[in-house]
């Protein structure tokens, strides 16, 4: 029969028709399975609903007590002391500074080992990196914190004489290579996605790699690696763990690397590793900074969403 | 020489100049190469030669104490296991469920715009904001209190974007091909999803899997805000009882300690004795999460190899 027109819904090839509470109970099979597969992508949408309500919730009665103003402006932060301050400045500074050291290093070593994977490594090198940029992305942060608080601080004490136990050019450090991995998948992926064409006529042009690379390449892969450094930077002021060890917990106005500070994070975790009581001011006002840590964030997310949606577009 | 064709001197300076330049980047790039490398090297060796000789089966099957020298990590790799145990079956069927909505069914629309841009967002979102979701509403709305399911959920939720995301990538690569022969053979939208293409995507989404899991377990920050107790002498209830019906659920509502958790308290405290034993702690989360890191490459580069 070749050539005769395709069998009707449920017909087999023999010409056995399935019975129709068959088909029914297939179609009824069907659809409930579509249905519990969209509750569970939806379950997603839930979850940020959840995060936006108890962290707006309870940060709106925080704010009862502390004006915004105090809040943005005030440069003392002592919730726990008997004549309590509240101002998200110190937390702000502590958070900047760090995340400021890690971006100087994982920027750059970030961008210069992208580009070098992408335009000068043989796939073999590749096949051997890529495994270990992720063995280091999988490393547990709290061991990191570890290795800023006993390993790289007594090495730094060596060159600064005076640093404190307790400082943020460590973490700072320290988190750079944390995120370096991030980084450099996310603008290695930007750059291999740069068609070949335009190198190859870069190449024909007479560019050696470094030209091709620096006023080729990363031009046209530039919204992909910017994109990229924004979740790197999203990462570095979320990043809780290293900077609770290796930091100290002393908030302190200052953006010098040699002193100790708190972070927006480790500001969250000292008073969860205390005794706060539900409801109190100390309690609501975890949920204030962490809500100006989700706005930070949000914000580096989603600009780093557009952009790489529209990396993905001029191709 | 010029009119030949061939370089001047001059020109002959600059392309020497561009190729010294084009091998000194070469030269930095593999210095870049280097440092991150040593510096995983130096991490790990630290660790290791601080941690490991402290490693021994009193250290593993011992509670933690007050006098460093026996003290050990039982409750918290019992408490670990435990709490991935709830995050799997928590996060693997939601994340799998997930991943196969947005691939194979999701219709071009709003809504699945917004699905979309959000789970991009809540892979972004830090994981201590997850500590406070769980704290605001698991702890305190559900009167769940501190315990191994909350501790599950809250790290279910924060791994859920790697297991939808590497599910979706495992199903984009098979062919379009399976789902019209399937199609063609009269099977409907689930036995196609089913019988074909859940079977094909078992490598691409293991691999999300054990990476998911391999970053729950070393996930110290949200356990720390829902109030995880760090002084833990004594062990959940066992989850098989020899009593029917053999098995019991008591422990998930029992508080615990957590490997990660058990090492930031012994490094915050100032003994060097207790850094050691951090060390220690460190030792065995490493070669767990490191172990399961390994095995998602190894079973992602050999399904790679099989379809050539």
């Amino acid at each position: 029969m070749a050539g005769s027109l395709p069998p009707a819904d449920g017909v087999l090839a023999s010409g056995i028709r399935p019975s129709p509470e068959f088909l029914a109970r297939r179609r009824l099979k069907d659809r409930i399975m579509r249905g519990l597969l969209f509750a569970a992508a939806s379950l997603s949408v839930l979850v940020t609903l959840a995060i936006v309500y108890v962290l707006a919730s309870e940060s709106l009665a925080f704010f009862r007590h502390v004006g915004l103003v105090a809040f943005l402006t005030d440069t003392q932060w002592t919730p726990l002391f008997a004549e309590p301050h509240y101002g998200i400045l110190p937390l702000l500074a502590g958070t900047v500074t760090i995340s400021a050291i890690a971006l100087s290093v994982a920027i750059p070593a970030g961008t210069v080992l992208a580009l070098y994977l992408s335009e000068y490594a043989d796939s073999r090198l590749r096949e051997v990196v890529k495994p270990l940029l992720e063995m280091l992305a999988g490393v547990p942060t709290v061991v990191f914190g570890y290795f800023a608080l006993l390993f790289v601080t007594p090495l730094l004490r060596r060159l600064f004489p005076d640093l404190p136990g307790f400082n943020m050019l460590s973490p700072g450090l320290v988190m750079g290579v944390m995120i370096l991995p991030y980084i450099v998948s996310l603008s290695e992926d930007a750059m291999r996605a740069v068609p070949d064409a335009l190198r190859e006529g870069a190449y024909a042009l007479g560019y050696t790699r470094l030209q091709t690379a620096v006023r080729v390449v990363l031009p046209a892969a530039l919204s992909g690696v910017t994109a990229a450094y924004l979740l790197g930077m999203a990462r570095a002021v979320g990043e809780t763990m290293v900077v609770a060890i290796a930091a100290g917990q002393n908030p302190n106005f200052t953006f010098n690397p040699l002193e100790g500070a708190a972070t927006i994070t480790t500001y969250i975790v000292q008073v969860s590793l205390g005794d706060v009581a539900y409801g109190t001011i100390a309690y609501q006002s975890i949920f204030a900074a962490a809500l100006t840590l989700f706005l930070l964030t949000l914000a580096f997310n989603v600009l780093g969403f557009f952009l790489r949606r529209r990396f993905r577009e001029v191709y | 020489m010029s009119e030949t064709g061939l370089p001047t001197t001059d020109g002959r300076r600059l392309i020497a100049a561009a190729r010294r330049r084009d091998l000194l980047f070469a030269g930095i790039g593999l210095a870049v190469l280097f440092v991150a490398t040593a510096v995983l090297l130096a991490l790990v060796l630290d660790l290791v030669l601080t941690g490991a000789p402290h490693i021994d089966l009193d250290f593993l099957t011992s509670y933690p104490s007050r006098r460093a020298s026996r003290a050990g990590i039982l409750p918290a790799w019992v408490g670990s296991a435990l709490v991935m145990l709830v995050t799997a079956a928590l996060a693997i069927p939601f994340g799998i469920a997930a991943g196969l909505y947005l691939e194979e069914y999701a219709p071009r629309n709003r809504v699945t715009d917004v699905i979309e841009i959000n789970i991009t967002n809540l892979a972004g979102v830090p994981s201590i904001i997850y500590g406070l979701l769980a704290l605001g509403v698991f702890v305190y709305g559900f009167r769940l209190g501190e315990t191994i399911l909350v501790a599950g959920m809250v790290l279910a939720l924060l791994v859920l974007p790697v297991i939808v995301v590497a599910t979706r990538e495992a199903l984009r690569s098979i062919p379009r091909e399976v789902r019209e022969a399937a199609f063609a053979l009269g099977a409907d939208k689930w036995q196609t999803v089913s019988m074909y293409l859940l079977p094909a995507a078992r490598p691409g989404i293991l691999t999300g899997i054990i990476v998911a899991l391999a970053r729950a377990i070393g996930e110290t920050a949200p356990l720390v805000t829902i109030g995880a107790l760090t002084f833990i002498a004594f062990l959940p209830p066992p989850p098989i009882t020899a009593q029917p019906p053999f098995v019991s659920f008591e422990w998930l509502g029992s508080p615990f300690t957590v490997l990660p958790i058990q090492m930031f308290n012994w490094i915050s405290r100032p003994q060097a004795a207790f850094h050691e034993l951090a060390a220690a702690a460190g030792v065995v989360l490493l070669v767990m999460t490191l172990a399961m890191n390994g095995l998602a490459i190894y079973i992602r580069y050999r399904a790679r190899r099989l379809l050539g």
